[in-house]
């Protein structure tokens, strides 16, 4: 009873039970710091040590390239006026043009322009999920830019077949667009407007006619439009810069796939005369270095010719570097090849596949897609050693940059192009290497 | 074509036409004598089941026969003209022959639907949207059709192997080869892909059959052939080589796998 009581009373007296400790915050950015970096006192402890290493060691850059940097000025010697330790990106901008287009005209340098952009056009819808047969003008891409860059490029009186070229790409790229838009609008492709017609004379190719006829149809169209206006010659010892380093990596690297498949699958093959061929030749290259093929192909490679035919340097180093990047990707090829079961093969077979079949359509894309990391790694070193054409004197981005520091204004200007140009190659590289992870991502086939 | 094709699969010809006719077939790996001087006449919609121990030869008879492995001696003729390592000799295998392997074999970078339609697209020449009726419909028959978008790495295996026999089928074989299609399977998808090839024995498909699934020979096969070392020991109905082997070597092996 009289427990009771005692228990009614102590439920009728208000006694304050013990503060709770506050609440940690596990969640956002503050969680993640208290947990991850400053959990208990070694974490603090060693987080305050990294974080006072890193800052002893940034420090310095950080204040060389941006807090001591100058951005503005006429000459190094103001440059250092200013701020004698910091760096003189003041230096760079004067240049940005010649860095970028070497020494191109200022006047028709929209024509790199208009030519990159084009190449650019080109390729945007490929991320595209709407967008059909993109294997089909992926291909005619790569077939029929060259020759519109180059038209566009190089200028001149060029002959009407590459005229025609040049307008025909035009035109594919104008219907591919026209396409993407009525796609998107829900309308028929353009051609397929035209596929009725077509089928009263052949039902079979009806598509292939109605495609051709419209693409002909835009061609001429445009051949007309621009007829008799000439582009002025720029000559290809006046192209320079970012501009001619991406035109040779972009060939090389376009021309290095379809070299070294054919090499890979030359060494692999039973015919004795293709596969010495193949094997002497991925060898010969690979044992050399980049510097001296490039060497041989500019005092060699005229030698093969008759002297009356002018070679210019660029093509000449461009055989090069294909011929190099070929060589190294044809091992590549190689190893994805020997990747795929033998199994593949006994079942192309059974089901009737040819040589050439069961290469495109079983074994070539298995491969190429479990290769995808090693090629692009190829791709980006490919892009580097482009760099190397400046020894032979082409005026890459590599020279040019080294130009600026012989510069009277500029003298002994070396660090900061350099670091621009790294900062540079780094983003091409990387959004390279970031394209070709989203690629296999996409590929992946077994999740 | 494809219509009388299809006609003469069900019947309209005589059925005692020759399929498969080996004669003396020898086969070395280097010094490995692997096939010894095999004959075998298969007529047209017979079953037959090749039993017998591993190495003995089995596989490669078929694989021979497919011409998936050279053979140095011997003739193999089907439907009475001459098998020889040529296009003529891949048409030939092309358009009458289909085979089933042990590790199914398709192609993982395409889907269900593309495995079977590659063939009939690129090979018979037929228009995409009639290929893909056509497999959909192969699919629908060994009951896979809504799997159709799947790639392969997606599906069990009993499903994969339904996949290659709709692969196969798409071709419109009048042979199937059958390399051991069951034993890469757990065994309660071994029983799918039996029903399949019962069910295309009973639609008058000629078949031989590498198989240790021996409820299978006794429910569909005519013929069932036991191999040792390279040589056909023994030969005859289901009932005479399974119950009363004449030879030693068959009932001992043929112990061995029913004890399981």
């Amino acid at each position: 009873m009289d427990k009771q009581r005692i228990e009614d009373s102590a439920l009728l007296k208000f006694i304050p039970q013990p503060d709770r400790p506050p609440k940690t915050i596990t969640y956002g950015p503050i969680g993640w710091l208290k947990k991850n970096l400053f959990g208990n006192i070694w974490n603090t402890l060693l987080t305050i040590a990294v974080f006072s290493l890193l800052f002893f060691l940034l420090r310095p850059f950080l204040e060389w390239t941006v807090f001591k940097a100058v951005w503005t000025a006429s000459t190094r010697r103001e440059c250092l006026s200013i701020s004698p330790d910091g760096a003189c990106w003041a230096g760079i901008f004067p240049w940005v043009n010649n860095l970028t287009y070497g020494l191109y005209p200022d006047a028709l340098q929209w024509r790199v322009n208009l030519g990159f952009g084009i190449g650019l056009l080109w390729f945007v819808p490929l991320a595209f999920k709407k967008v059909e047969q993109k294997m089909t003008f992926a291909l005619m891409g790569l077939l029929l830019v060259p020759f519109l860059a180059n038209y566009l490029f190089l200028g001149g009186d060029r002959s009407n077949v590459h005229y025609i070229i040049a307008c025909s790409a035009l035109a594919y790229l104008l219907i591919l667009y026209i396409n993407i838009v009525l796609t998107y609008l829900k309308r028929k492709r353009v051609e397929q407007y035209l596929e009725v017609f077509m089928a009263r004379f052949s039902k079979k190719r009806a598509t292939l006619l109605a495609h051709s006829t419209i693409w002909l149809f835009f061609t001429v169209l445009i051949a007309c439009i621009f007829k008799g206006q000439t582009l002025a010659y720029v000559d290809v010892d006046a192209w320079g810069g970012l501009f001619l380093t991406l035109v040779i990596s972009g060939v090389s690297i376009v021309m290095a796939l379809p070299i070294g498949i054919v090499l890979a699958l030359g060494r692999r093959s039973e015919m004795m005369i293709i596969k010495w061929f193949s094997i002497c030749t991925i060898e010969l290259v690979r044992s050399v270095p980049m510097i001296t093929v490039l060497f041989m192909s500019v005092t060699m490679l005229p030698l093969f010719f008759p002297n009356t035919m002018e070679l210019n340097k660029l093509a000449q180093v461009l055989v090069a570097v294909c011929l190099f990047a070929g060589a190294y990707m044809a091992e590549t090829v190689r190893g994805g090849l020997q990747a795929i079961s033998r199994g593949q093969y006994d079942a192309a077979k059974s089901i009737g596949l040819g040589y050439w079949q069961t290469m495109i359509f079983i074994i070539l894309p298995q491969a190429l897609k479990s290769m995808i990391p090693n090629i692009v790694t190829s791709f980006i070193s490919l892009f580097k050693d482009t760099t190397l054409v400046s020894i032979i004197g082409l005026f890459d981005i590599m020279l040019m940059a080294r130009n600026i520091s012989i510069d009277k204004n500029w003298l002994g200007l070396h660090s900061e192009p350099l670091v621009a140009i790294s900062v540079l190659f780094f983003v091409f590289c990387y959004s390279m290497s970031q394209y070709s992870q989203r690629l296999e991502k996409k590929l992946n086939t077994n999740r | 074509m494809d219509s009388k094709q299809i006609n003469g699969m069900k019947g309209d010809t005589p059925p005692d036409r020759t399929a498969i006719k080996i004669n003396g077939l020898n086969k070395w790996y280097d010094e490995f004598h692997v096939l010894k001087d095999i004959s075998l006449t298969v007529t047209e919609k017979e079953i037959i089941v090749v039993c017998g121990p591993s190495g003995s030869g089995k596989s490669t008879l078929i694989r021979c026969i497919n011409q998936l492995e050279p053979y140095q001696e011997g003739t193999i003729s089907i439907f009475g003209e001459k098998l020889e390592t040529n296009k003529k000799g891949a048409a030939l295998i092309r358009d009458n022959v289909g085979m089933l392997f042990q590790n199914f074999n398709l192609f993982p970078h395409l889907t269900i639907l593309e495995n079977c339609t590659l063939g009939p697209i690129w090979l018979r020449k037929m228009p995409e949207h009639q290929a893909i009726e056509e497999s959909t419909a192969l699919l629908n028959r060994v009951g896979i059709a809504d799997l159709a978008s799947k790639y392969p790495g997606q599906v069990s295996g009993g499903q994969q192997q339904r996949v290659a026999i709709a692969r196969s089928l798409a071709m419109e074989p009048k042979i199937m080869l059958f390399d051991e299609p069951t034993s890469a399977l757990d065994p309660e998808m071994i029983k799918e892909v039996l029903d399949v090839m019962i069910d295309l024995a009973h639609s008058g498909m000629t078949m031989i059959c590498v198989t240790h699934e021996m409820q299978f020979a006794q429910q569909v096969a005519d013929r069932v052939i036991f191999m040792a070392e390279g040589e056909i020991v023994e030969e005859g109905p289901p009932e005479q080589v399974l119950k009363n082997p004449k030879w030693d070597r068959t009932s001992l092996f043929l112990e061995h796998i029913l004890s399981h």
